[in-house]
Protein backbone atom coordinates (compact mmCIF):
# COMPACT_ATOMS: atom_id res chain seq x y z
CA UNK A 1 0.00 0.00 0.00
CA UNK A 2 1.45 3.42 -0.90
CA UNK A 3 0.72 5.80 1.59
CA UNK A 4 1.18 9.21 2.22
CA UNK A 5 1.14 11.65 5.58
CA UNK A 6 0.83 14.59 6.09
CA UNK A 7 2.77 16.42 8.95
CA UNK A 8 3.43 19.96 10.35
CA UNK A 9 5.84 21.56 12.33
CA UNK A 10 4.52 22.78 15.34
CA UNK A 11 5.78 24.65 18.49
CA UNK A 12 6.15 22.24 21.39
CA UNK A 13 3.41 22.72 23.85
CA UNK A 14 4.73 20.16 26.33
CA UNK A 15 8.21 22.08 26.00
CA UNK A 16 6.98 25.78 25.49
CA UNK A 17 4.63 28.38 27.47
CA UNK A 18 2.71 29.75 24.41
CA UNK A 19 2.66 33.65 24.96
CA UNK A 20 0.98 36.29 23.33
CA UNK A 21 3.79 38.57 22.07
CA UNK A 22 4.10 42.64 22.77
CA UNK A 23 1.63 43.87 19.81
CA UNK A 24 -0.69 40.76 19.84
CA UNK A 25 0.58 40.13 15.46
CA UNK A 26 1.74 36.74 16.95
CA UNK A 27 2.79 34.25 19.65
CA UNK A 28 5.99 35.13 21.21
CA UNK A 29 8.29 32.88 19.15
CA UNK A 30 12.02 33.65 20.90
CA UNK A 31 13.54 30.34 22.26
CA UNK A 32 10.34 28.33 21.29
CA UNK A 33 11.19 24.78 20.37
CA UNK A 34 9.65 23.07 17.97
CA UNK A 35 8.77 19.30 16.99
CA UNK A 36 6.74 17.35 14.78
CA UNK A 37 2.69 17.57 15.36
CA UNK A 38 1.86 15.39 18.13
CA UNK A 39 -1.18 13.75 16.19
CA UNK A 40 0.85 13.53 13.19
CA UNK A 41 3.17 11.14 15.37
CA UNK A 42 0.61 8.85 15.31
CA UNK A 43 -0.15 8.90 11.97
CA UNK A 44 3.09 8.13 10.46
CA UNK A 45 3.79 5.30 12.98
CA UNK A 46 0.64 3.71 11.88
CA UNK A 47 1.45 4.57 8.22
CA UNK A 48 4.94 2.61 9.50
CA UNK A 49 2.78 -0.25 10.71
CA UNK A 50 0.31 -0.96 8.17
CA UNK A 51 3.47 -0.93 5.48
CA UNK A 52 5.10 -3.34 7.20
CA UNK A 53 2.24 -5.84 7.66
CA UNK A 54 1.00 -5.73 3.64
CA UNK A 55 3.87 -3.45 1.84
CA UNK A 56 4.27 -0.59 -0.10
CA UNK A 57 5.67 2.61 1.14
CA UNK A 58 5.44 5.88 3.27
CA UNK A 59 6.25 9.19 2.45
CA UNK A 60 5.81 12.04 4.91
CA UNK A 61 5.26 15.83 3.19
CA UNK A 62 4.62 18.91 4.63
CA UNK A 63 3.54 22.58 3.90
CA UNK A 64 6.70 24.77 5.27
CA UNK A 65 9.63 26.20 4.92
CA UNK A 66 13.46 25.00 4.76
CA UNK A 67 13.02 24.26 8.88
CA UNK A 68 10.49 22.01 8.04
CA UNK A 69 12.47 19.03 6.54
CA UNK A 70 14.00 18.53 9.90
CA UNK A 71 10.66 16.75 11.12
CA UNK A 72 10.64 15.15 7.63
CA UNK A 73 13.83 13.72 8.60
CA UNK A 74 12.74 12.93 12.16
CA UNK A 75 9.43 10.93 10.50
CA UNK A 76 12.32 9.56 8.09
CA UNK A 77 14.36 8.60 11.16
CA UNK A 78 11.30 6.75 12.62
CA UNK A 79 10.39 4.57 9.29
CA UNK A 80 9.27 6.89 6.53
CA UNK A 81 10.68 5.95 3.53
CA UNK A 82 10.20 9.41 1.31
CA UNK A 83 9.97 13.12 2.12
CA UNK A 84 8.07 15.35 0.16
CA UNK A 85 8.44 19.22 0.91
CA UNK A 86 6.26 21.47 -0.24
CA UNK A 87 7.96 25.48 -0.22
CA UNK A 88 7.04 28.62 -1.89
CA UNK A 89 7.07 32.15 -1.25
CA UNK A 90 3.39 32.14 -2.76
CA UNK A 91 2.09 29.41 -0.03
CA UNK A 92 3.02 31.64 3.22
CA UNK A 93 -0.48 32.22 5.50
CA UNK A 94 -2.51 30.04 3.41
CA UNK A 95 -5.24 29.28 5.51
CA UNK A 96 -6.51 25.58 5.96
CA UNK A 97 -8.17 25.50 2.51
CA UNK A 98 -4.77 26.95 1.20
CA UNK A 99 -2.94 24.24 2.68
CA UNK A 100 -5.62 21.10 1.57
CA UNK A 101 -5.45 22.45 -1.62
CA UNK A 102 -1.57 22.02 -2.28
CA UNK A 103 -2.14 19.04 -0.35
CA UNK A 104 -4.40 17.51 -3.32
CA UNK A 105 -1.79 19.03 -6.15
CA UNK A 106 0.92 17.00 -4.10
CA UNK A 107 -1.20 14.11 -4.28
CA UNK A 108 -2.33 14.31 -7.69
CA UNK A 109 0.90 13.88 -9.11
CA UNK A 110 2.01 10.70 -7.01
CA UNK A 111 -0.33 7.77 -6.77
CA UNK A 112 -1.38 7.02 -3.26
CA UNK A 113 -4.04 4.72 -1.95
CA UNK A 114 -4.20 5.99 1.39
CA UNK A 115 -3.67 9.63 2.95
CA UNK A 116 -3.55 10.07 6.18
CA UNK A 117 -3.31 13.63 8.41
CA UNK A 118 -3.28 14.02 12.53
CA UNK A 119 -6.77 15.00 13.42
CA UNK A 120 -5.30 18.46 14.58
CA UNK A 121 -2.29 20.54 14.74
CA UNK A 122 -1.84 23.97 17.01
CA UNK A 123 -4.34 26.48 15.49
CA UNK A 124 -6.50 23.29 16.51
CA UNK A 125 -9.03 23.66 13.76
CA UNK A 126 -8.72 20.31 12.58
CA UNK A 127 -9.88 21.08 8.82
CA UNK A 128 -7.36 19.83 6.47
CA UNK A 129 -7.90 15.95 6.34
CA UNK A 130 -12.04 16.70 5.52
CA UNK A 131 -10.81 19.48 2.89
CA UNK A 132 -8.31 17.06 1.26
CA UNK A 133 -10.89 14.16 1.09
CA UNK A 134 -13.53 16.50 -0.25
CA UNK A 135 -11.56 18.18 -2.60
CA UNK A 136 -10.17 14.24 -4.29
CA UNK A 137 -13.36 12.80 -3.46
CA UNK A 138 -12.31 10.44 -1.60
CA UNK A 139 -14.34 9.15 1.46
CA UNK A 140 -12.76 10.32 4.98
CA UNK A 141 -13.28 9.64 8.12
CA UNK A 142 -11.90 11.69 11.30
CA UNK A 143 -10.55 10.80 14.79
CA UNK A 144 -9.38 7.50 13.75
CA UNK A 145 -7.85 5.25 16.45
CA UNK A 146 -8.44 1.48 14.39
CA UNK A 147 -7.52 0.60 11.32
CA UNK A 148 -7.71 -2.93 9.98
CA UNK A 149 -6.63 -3.89 6.22
CA UNK A 150 -9.06 -5.83 4.19
CA UNK A 151 -8.56 -6.15 0.53
CA UNK A 152 -9.19 -2.73 -1.11
CA UNK A 153 -11.22 -1.86 2.23
CA UNK A 154 -10.52 -0.46 5.81
CA UNK A 155 -12.33 -1.07 8.60
CA UNK A 156 -11.49 1.80 10.73
CA UNK A 157 -12.50 2.87 14.23
CA UNK A 158 -13.35 6.58 15.35
CA UNK A 159 -13.20 7.61 18.64
CA UNK A 160 -16.83 9.65 19.84
CA UNK A 161 -18.32 10.82 22.58
CA UNK A 162 -17.90 8.99 25.43
CA UNK A 163 -14.92 6.62 25.08
CA UNK A 164 -17.14 4.98 22.41
CA UNK A 165 -15.65 3.46 19.12
CA UNK A 166 -18.01 4.08 15.74
CA UNK A 167 -16.62 1.13 13.18
CA UNK A 168 -17.13 1.81 9.62
CA UNK A 169 -16.30 0.04 6.23
CA UNK A 170 -14.03 2.62 3.90
CA UNK A 171 -13.41 2.09 0.41
CA UNK A 172 -9.54 3.06 -0.46
CA UNK A 173 -7.92 5.34 -1.70
CA UNK A 174 -9.67 7.15 1.46
CA UNK A 175 -8.09 9.84 3.57
CA UNK A 176 -8.29 8.86 7.42
CA UNK A 177 -7.05 11.99 9.95
CA UNK A 178 -5.38 10.00 13.11
CA UNK A 179 -6.19 11.02 16.98
CA UNK A 180 -3.33 10.12 19.10
CA UNK A 181 -3.35 6.81 21.38
CA UNK A 182 -4.30 4.68 17.93
CA UNK A 183 -0.71 3.07 18.74
CA UNK A 184 2.52 3.71 20.75
CA UNK A 185 5.22 5.68 18.25
CA UNK A 186 8.27 4.35 18.49
CA UNK A 187 11.67 6.30 19.86
CA UNK A 188 14.04 8.22 17.66
CA UNK A 189 17.27 8.64 18.95
CA UNK A 190 20.53 10.63 17.92
CA UNK A 191 21.28 7.46 15.71
CA UNK A 192 18.53 7.01 13.79
CA UNK A 193 18.61 10.82 13.02
CA UNK A 194 21.99 11.23 11.38
CA UNK A 195 20.84 8.04 9.50
CA UNK A 196 18.63 10.11 7.29
CA UNK A 197 20.71 13.49 7.92
CA UNK A 198 22.00 13.36 4.46
CA UNK A 199 19.03 12.11 2.55
CA UNK A 200 18.06 14.51 -0.39
CA UNK A 201 14.49 15.81 0.26
CA UNK A 202 12.76 16.95 -3.05
CA UNK A 203 11.17 20.34 -2.66
CA UNK A 204 8.36 21.29 -5.07
CA UNK A 205 6.87 24.82 -5.24
CA UNK A 206 3.83 26.56 -7.24
CA UNK A 207 5.39 25.76 -10.90
CA UNK A 208 5.63 22.17 -9.93
CA UNK A 209 2.54 21.73 -8.12
CA UNK A 210 0.95 23.47 -10.94
CA UNK A 211 -1.25 26.06 -8.59
CA UNK A 212 -2.41 29.35 -9.12
CA UNK A 213 0.03 31.39 -6.92
CA UNK A 214 -3.16 33.68 -6.26
CA UNK A 215 -5.51 31.00 -4.71
CA UNK A 216 -3.30 30.08 -1.82
CA UNK A 217 -1.11 31.84 0.70
CA UNK A 218 -2.16 34.90 2.11
CA UNK A 219 -4.21 36.15 -0.97
CA UNK A 220 -6.52 33.46 -1.50
CA UNK A 221 -7.03 32.89 2.48
CA UNK A 222 -10.98 33.28 2.89
CA UNK A 223 -10.39 32.90 6.75
CA UNK A 224 -7.75 35.46 8.40
CA UNK A 225 -6.55 35.69 11.78
CA UNK A 226 -6.54 39.08 12.89
CA UNK A 227 -4.83 39.11 15.82
CA UNK A 228 -3.64 36.92 19.24
CA UNK A 229 -4.56 37.23 22.63
CA UNK A 230 -5.74 36.17 26.16
CA UNK A 231 -8.98 36.49 27.04
CA UNK A 232 -9.89 38.57 30.23
CA UNK A 233 -11.54 35.33 32.26
CA UNK A 234 -12.85 37.02 35.31
CA UNK A 235 -11.12 36.12 38.57
CA UNK A 236 -9.84 32.73 37.91
CA UNK A 237 -8.84 30.80 40.99
CA UNK A 238 -7.30 31.77 44.38
CA UNK A 239 -4.14 31.41 43.91
CA UNK A 240 -2.76 29.44 47.12
CA UNK A 241 0.59 31.50 48.80
CA UNK A 242 2.99 30.81 51.14
CA UNK A 243 5.73 28.01 52.28
CA UNK A 244 4.81 24.40 51.40
CA UNK A 245 3.50 23.41 54.56
CA UNK A 246 1.01 27.10 54.95
CA UNK A 247 -0.01 25.77 51.31
CA UNK A 248 -0.75 22.56 52.34
CA UNK A 249 -2.49 23.19 55.74
CA UNK A 250 -4.89 25.66 53.52
CA UNK A 251 -5.35 23.17 51.66
CA UNK A 252 -6.59 20.40 53.82
CA UNK A 253 -8.80 23.27 55.41
CA UNK A 254 -10.22 23.59 52.26
CA UNK A 255 -10.87 20.27 51.20
CA UNK A 256 -12.34 19.65 54.62
CA UNK A 257 -14.79 22.39 54.76
CA UNK A 258 -15.84 20.87 50.65
CA UNK A 259 -16.22 17.86 51.93
CA UNK A 260 -12.80 16.12 49.91
CA UNK A 261 -11.02 15.15 53.57
CA UNK A 262 -13.11 13.26 55.81
CA UNK B 1 -27.75 38.48 4.06
CA UNK B 2 -28.37 34.63 2.95
CA UNK B 3 -29.87 32.34 4.95
CA UNK B 4 -28.94 30.34 8.12
CA UNK B 5 -29.15 26.74 8.92
CA UNK B 6 -28.28 24.79 11.66
CA UNK B 7 -27.74 21.59 11.64
CA UNK B 8 -29.65 19.53 14.89
CA UNK B 9 -27.93 16.33 16.46
CA UNK B 10 -30.22 14.50 18.30
CA UNK B 11 -30.11 10.77 20.39
CA UNK B 12 -32.33 8.35 22.04
CA UNK B 13 -35.40 10.98 20.19
CA UNK B 14 -34.21 14.10 21.79
CA UNK B 15 -32.42 17.07 20.47
CA UNK B 16 -28.75 17.59 21.94
CA UNK B 17 -28.48 21.11 23.89
CA UNK B 18 -26.63 22.33 21.29
CA UNK B 19 -29.96 22.64 19.43
CA UNK B 20 -30.88 25.93 21.29
CA UNK B 21 -27.30 27.29 21.56
CA UNK B 22 -26.99 26.85 17.44
CA UNK B 23 -29.98 29.29 16.99
CA UNK B 24 -28.40 31.34 19.96
CA UNK B 25 -25.28 31.87 17.64
CA UNK B 26 -27.41 32.55 14.49
CA UNK B 27 -29.02 35.58 16.19
CA UNK B 28 -25.89 37.08 16.99
CA UNK B 29 -24.67 36.52 13.40
CA UNK B 30 -27.93 38.22 12.32
CA UNK B 31 -30.22 39.09 14.88
CA UNK B 32 -33.58 38.97 11.96
CA UNK B 33 -32.35 36.07 11.15
CA UNK B 34 -35.18 33.11 10.81
CA UNK B 35 -33.18 30.04 11.11
CA UNK B 36 -34.42 26.70 9.64
CA UNK B 37 -33.36 23.63 11.09
CA UNK B 38 -31.82 20.34 9.74
CA UNK B 39 -32.97 17.00 11.09
CA UNK B 40 -32.10 13.89 9.47
CA UNK B 41 -32.60 10.25 11.10
CA UNK B 42 -35.15 7.60 10.65
CA UNK B 43 -38.26 6.27 12.29
CA UNK B 44 -40.23 8.28 15.15
CA UNK B 45 -37.30 10.22 16.56
CA UNK B 46 -36.72 11.91 13.88
CA UNK B 47 -40.76 13.38 14.34
CA UNK B 48 -40.31 13.87 18.04
CA UNK B 49 -37.08 15.85 17.44
CA UNK B 50 -38.15 17.84 14.72
CA UNK B 51 -41.77 18.82 16.73
CA UNK B 52 -39.24 19.63 19.50
CA UNK B 53 -37.08 22.20 18.02
CA UNK B 54 -39.57 23.53 15.57
CA UNK B 55 -40.59 26.08 19.44
CA UNK B 56 -37.22 27.34 18.98
CA UNK B 57 -36.56 27.15 15.31
CA UNK B 58 -38.53 29.47 12.14
CA UNK B 59 -38.87 26.15 10.04
CA UNK B 60 -37.42 22.70 10.52
CA UNK B 61 -36.39 20.62 7.07
CA UNK B 62 -37.28 17.16 8.35
CA UNK B 63 -35.37 13.89 6.33
CA UNK B 64 -36.85 10.98 7.32
CA UNK B 65 -35.16 8.20 5.46
CA UNK B 66 -33.47 4.55 6.31
CA UNK B 67 -30.04 5.84 4.89
CA UNK B 68 -29.87 8.53 7.70
CA UNK B 69 -30.58 5.98 10.77
CA UNK B 70 -26.93 6.64 12.18
CA UNK B 71 -25.74 10.04 11.88
CA UNK B 72 -23.10 9.33 8.76
CA UNK B 73 -20.97 11.94 8.21
CA UNK B 74 -20.07 11.29 4.70
CA UNK B 75 -24.04 10.40 4.19
CA UNK B 76 -25.27 13.72 6.05
CA UNK B 77 -22.96 16.17 3.77
CA UNK B 78 -24.58 14.49 0.61
CA UNK B 79 -27.85 15.11 1.73
CA UNK B 80 -26.64 19.04 2.70
CA UNK B 81 -24.83 19.26 -0.51
CA UNK B 82 -28.01 18.30 -2.15
CA UNK B 83 -30.82 20.22 -0.69
CA UNK B 84 -28.90 23.72 0.68
CA UNK B 85 -28.64 26.78 -1.64
CA UNK B 86 -24.66 27.64 -2.60
CA UNK B 87 -24.53 30.14 -0.19
CA UNK B 88 -26.10 29.01 2.78
CA UNK B 89 -24.69 29.79 5.94
CA UNK B 90 -24.72 26.63 8.15
CA UNK B 91 -24.06 25.95 11.98
CA UNK B 92 -22.80 22.94 13.17
CA UNK B 93 -21.89 22.35 17.06
CA UNK B 94 -18.34 20.96 16.73
CA UNK B 95 -19.08 17.52 18.14
CA UNK B 96 -17.37 14.61 16.97
CA UNK B 97 -19.94 14.68 14.85
CA UNK B 98 -19.16 18.04 13.65
CA UNK B 99 -15.78 17.56 13.09
CA UNK B 100 -16.36 14.77 10.55
CA UNK B 101 -18.85 16.87 8.89
CA UNK B 102 -17.75 20.48 8.72
CA UNK B 103 -14.47 21.14 6.81
CA UNK B 104 -15.57 18.52 3.90
CA UNK B 105 -19.09 20.13 3.39
CA UNK B 106 -17.56 23.53 2.84
CA UNK B 107 -15.45 22.23 0.10
CA UNK B 108 -18.67 20.78 -0.82
CA UNK B 109 -20.73 24.06 -1.46
CA UNK B 110 -17.41 25.96 -2.44
CA UNK B 111 -18.10 27.70 0.94
CA UNK B 112 -15.70 29.54 4.07
CA UNK B 113 -14.87 26.99 6.49
CA UNK B 114 -14.51 27.98 10.40
CA UNK B 115 -13.30 25.57 12.75
CA UNK B 116 -14.47 25.54 16.05
CA UNK B 117 -16.02 29.09 16.95
CA UNK B 118 -15.85 30.40 20.96
CA UNK B 119 -16.98 33.72 20.07
CA UNK B 120 -19.02 35.67 17.81
CA UNK B 121 -18.33 39.52 17.34
CA UNK B 122 -20.40 40.60 14.43
CA UNK B 123 -20.54 40.91 10.88
CA UNK B 124 -18.91 43.35 8.74
CA UNK B 125 -20.50 43.47 4.62
CA UNK B 126 -19.77 39.81 4.35
CA UNK B 127 -17.05 39.32 6.86
CA UNK B 128 -17.86 37.60 9.64
CA UNK B 129 -15.69 38.09 13.07
CA UNK B 130 -15.41 35.34 15.09
CA UNK B 131 -13.17 34.42 18.40
CA UNK B 132 -11.02 30.93 17.94
CA UNK B 133 -8.42 29.73 19.98
CA UNK B 134 -4.86 27.90 19.04
CA UNK B 135 -2.44 26.29 21.19
CA UNK B 136 -4.66 24.02 23.18
CA UNK B 137 -6.67 26.91 24.70
CA UNK B 138 -3.35 28.76 25.34
CA UNK B 139 -4.11 32.18 23.34
CA UNK B 140 -7.16 33.26 21.89
CA UNK B 141 -7.57 34.90 18.25
CA UNK B 142 -9.70 37.33 16.28
CA UNK B 143 -10.77 35.59 13.19
CA UNK B 144 -13.00 37.19 9.74
CA UNK B 145 -14.20 34.98 7.48
CA UNK B 146 -15.50 35.57 4.12
CA UNK B 147 -18.97 34.13 3.67
CA UNK B 148 -19.71 36.11 0.31
CA UNK B 149 -20.16 32.70 -0.97
CA UNK B 150 -21.62 30.78 2.34
CA UNK B 151 -19.87 29.86 5.16
CA UNK B 152 -20.15 26.36 7.01
CA UNK B 153 -19.15 27.46 10.74
CA UNK B 154 -18.79 25.12 13.85
CA UNK B 155 -19.13 26.19 17.15
CA UNK B 156 -17.66 25.14 20.05
CA UNK B 157 -20.52 23.01 22.19
CA UNK B 158 -21.21 24.55 25.39
CA UNK B 159 -20.00 28.06 24.87
CA UNK B 160 -22.83 29.40 23.46
CA UNK B 161 -26.02 30.49 26.21
CA UNK B 162 -29.23 28.31 24.34
CA UNK B 163 -31.54 30.47 23.61
CA UNK B 164 -34.73 29.30 25.62
CA UNK B 165 -37.48 31.40 24.33
CA UNK B 166 -39.32 29.03 22.43
CA UNK B 167 -40.11 32.57 20.18
CA UNK B 168 -39.91 31.13 16.66
CA UNK B 169 -42.96 28.64 16.85
CA UNK B 170 -41.47 27.30 13.69
CA UNK B 171 -43.69 24.83 10.86
CA UNK B 172 -42.15 21.11 10.32
CA UNK B 173 -41.88 20.22 6.67
CA UNK B 174 -41.15 16.83 5.79
CA UNK B 175 -38.34 17.04 2.30
CA UNK B 176 -37.23 13.11 2.95
CA UNK B 177 -38.82 13.04 -0.86
CA UNK B 178 -36.04 15.92 -1.84
CA UNK B 179 -32.77 13.89 -0.49
CA UNK B 180 -31.35 12.94 -3.48
CA UNK B 181 -28.51 10.22 -4.07
CA UNK B 182 -27.23 9.56 -0.88
CA UNK B 183 -24.42 6.37 -1.44
CA UNK B 184 -21.23 7.15 -0.17
CA UNK B 185 -18.03 4.57 0.08
CA UNK B 186 -17.88 4.82 3.66
CA UNK B 187 -20.60 1.76 5.58
CA UNK B 188 -21.63 2.67 8.99
CA UNK B 189 -20.97 -0.74 10.94
CA UNK B 190 -21.40 -0.57 14.72
CA UNK B 191 -20.80 1.41 17.74
CA UNK B 192 -18.29 -0.30 20.25
CA UNK B 193 -19.81 0.83 23.60
CA UNK B 194 -16.50 1.72 26.05
CA UNK B 195 -15.15 -0.91 28.12
CA UNK B 196 -15.85 -0.74 31.91
CA UNK B 197 -12.75 -0.71 34.05
CA UNK B 198 -11.97 -2.10 37.41
CA UNK B 199 -13.17 1.30 38.82
CA UNK B 200 -15.85 3.30 38.73
CA UNK B 201 -14.84 7.16 38.73
CA UNK B 202 -18.38 8.81 38.07
CA UNK B 203 -19.26 7.55 41.56
CA UNK B 204 -16.90 8.69 43.08
CA UNK B 205 -17.49 12.55 45.45
CA UNK B 206 -13.33 13.04 45.41
CA UNK B 207 -11.00 12.56 42.05
CA UNK B 208 -7.32 12.92 42.21
CA UNK B 209 -6.60 12.89 38.25
CA UNK B 210 -3.48 13.43 36.86
CA UNK B 211 -2.65 15.10 33.43
CA UNK B 212 1.11 15.35 31.76
CA UNK B 213 2.60 16.59 34.31
CA UNK B 214 3.24 13.28 36.53
CA UNK B 215 5.51 13.03 33.88
CA UNK B 216 6.39 8.80 34.50
CA UNK B 217 3.99 6.17 34.41
CA UNK B 218 6.20 4.94 37.74
CA UNK B 219 4.79 8.69 39.14
CA UNK B 220 1.26 7.43 38.93
CA UNK B 221 2.17 5.76 42.19
CA UNK B 222 2.34 9.60 43.70
CA UNK B 223 -0.92 10.29 43.46
CA UNK B 224 -2.35 6.44 43.98
CA UNK B 225 -0.76 7.24 47.41
CA UNK B 226 -2.61 10.72 47.96
CA UNK B 227 -6.04 9.11 46.69
CA UNK B 228 -5.43 6.65 49.18
CA UNK B 229 -5.12 8.93 52.03
CA UNK B 230 -8.26 10.62 51.23
CA UNK B 231 -10.25 7.67 50.46
CA UNK B 232 -10.54 9.22 47.08
CA UNK B 233 -10.19 7.51 43.49
CA UNK B 234 -7.45 8.03 40.85
CA UNK B 235 -8.83 9.30 37.25
CA UNK B 236 -7.11 11.33 34.44
CA UNK B 237 -6.32 13.16 31.55
CA UNK B 238 -6.04 12.07 27.70
CA UNK B 239 -2.53 11.89 27.24
CA UNK B 240 -2.11 9.59 30.27
CA UNK B 241 -4.55 6.73 28.47
CA UNK B 242 -2.69 7.78 25.06
CA UNK B 243 0.41 6.30 26.96
CA UNK B 244 -1.02 3.79 28.47
CA UNK B 245 -0.35 4.37 32.01
CA UNK B 246 -3.75 4.23 33.03
CA UNK B 247 -7.02 2.50 31.53
CA UNK B 248 -8.97 4.33 29.27
CA UNK B 249 -12.14 4.02 32.14
CA UNK B 250 -10.25 6.11 34.28
CA UNK B 251 -10.28 9.01 31.31
CA UNK B 252 -12.21 12.63 32.15
CA UNK B 253 -13.60 14.35 29.24
CA UNK B 254 -15.38 14.45 26.46
CA UNK B 255 -14.10 11.30 24.31
CA UNK B 256 -13.87 9.74 27.99
CA UNK B 257 -16.21 10.34 30.93
CA UNK B 258 -18.25 12.30 32.64
CA UNK B 259 -17.80 12.69 36.18
CA UNK B 260 -19.79 14.76 38.80
CA UNK B 261 -17.26 14.72 41.87
CA UNK B 262 -17.74 16.95 44.73
CA UNK B 263 -13.92 17.74 44.70
CA UNK B 264 -11.89 17.54 42.29
CA UNK B 265 -8.15 17.71 42.14
CA UNK B 266 -6.32 18.61 38.75
CA UNK B 267 -3.18 17.82 38.98
CA UNK B 268 -0.35 18.49 36.20
CA UNK B 269 -3.59 19.36 34.32
CA UNK B 270 -3.65 21.87 31.89
CA UNK B 271 -7.52 21.89 31.57
CA UNK B 272 -8.28 21.85 27.72
CA UNK B 273 -12.08 22.34 26.90
CA UNK B 274 -12.16 18.72 26.07
CA UNK B 275 -11.04 17.70 29.42
CA UNK B 276 -13.69 20.05 31.43
CA UNK B 277 -16.39 19.06 29.03
CA UNK B 278 -16.41 15.95 31.24
CA UNK B 279 -16.39 17.56 34.16
CA UNK B 280 -19.84 18.26 35.15
CA UNK B 281 -21.91 19.41 38.53
CA UNK B 282 -19.71 22.48 39.78
CA UNK B 283 -17.44 20.33 41.96
CA UNK B 284 -14.70 22.18 43.78
CA UNK B 285 -11.41 22.15 41.05
CA UNK B 286 -8.02 22.71 42.98
CA UNK B 287 -5.72 22.99 40.24
CA UNK B 288 -1.46 21.83 41.15
CA UNK B 289 0.20 22.74 38.45
CA UNK B 290 3.88 24.31 37.70
CA UNK B 291 3.06 26.32 34.38
CA UNK B 292 1.10 29.24 36.03
CA UNK B 293 -0.23 30.13 32.57
CA UNK B 294 -2.15 26.93 32.15
CA UNK B 295 -5.44 27.45 31.22
CA UNK B 296 -6.96 25.34 34.53
CA UNK B 297 -6.20 28.47 36.79
CA UNK B 298 -9.11 30.11 35.16
CA UNK B 299 -11.38 27.60 35.86
CA UNK B 300 -10.54 25.85 39.08
CA UNK B 301 -12.08 27.57 42.45
CA UNK B 302 -8.07 27.36 43.68
CA UNK B 303 -4.77 27.12 42.39
CA UNK B 304 -1.19 25.94 43.73
CA UNK B 305 1.54 27.25 41.15
CA UNK B 306 3.69 24.04 41.75
CA UNK B 307 5.26 20.58 40.53
CA UNK B 308 3.08 17.93 41.71
CA UNK B 309 5.73 15.36 41.92
CA UNK B 310 6.99 17.37 44.80
CA UNK B 311 3.49 18.41 46.43
CA UNK B 312 1.32 15.72 46.00
CA UNK B 313 3.60 13.28 48.52
CA UNK B 314 3.77 16.48 50.85
CA UNK B 315 -0.15 17.06 50.70
CA UNK B 316 -0.56 13.00 51.40
CA UNK B 317 2.42 13.43 54.33
CA UNK B 318 0.26 15.90 56.07
CA UNK B 319 -3.19 14.03 55.75
CA UNK B 320 -1.68 10.88 57.03
CA UNK B 321 -0.27 12.93 59.89
CA UNK B 322 -3.66 14.46 60.39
Amino acid sequence: MEILVCVKRVPDTAENEIEVNRDGSDIERDDLVYSVNEWDNYAVEEAILIRDKVGGSVTVVTVGDDESEEVLRREMAMGADNGLLLCDDAFAGSDGKGVASLLKAAVEKGKYDLILTGAQADGGAAEVGGMLAAMLDYPYASLVNKIEVDGDKLKVGREIEGGNQEMSEIQLPCVLSIQTGINEPRYVGIRGIRKVASVEIPQQGAADLAVDAATVGAAGARVKRLDYFVPEMGEGADMLEGSTEEIVAKLMELLKAKGGLK
Amino acid sequence: MADIYAYITHKDGVADDSALELVAAAKQIDANAAVTAIVTGSGADVDNVADAVAASYAKVLKFNLDALAYPNAEVVRKLLVNVLPADAIVLISNDTFGMDLGPGLSIKLDSTFVADVVGIEGVDGAALKVIRQEYSGMVSTHVTADMSSGAVVNLRPGVFAPDESQSAGGSVEDKSGDAGDLTTKRTFLEVVEAEVGDVDITKSDVLVSVGRGIEDEENIEIAQELADAMGAVVSCSRPIVDAKWLEKSRQVGTSGQTVKPKVYLACGISGSFQHMGGIKGAPFIVAINKNVKAPIFQVADVGIEADILDFLPELTDAIKES
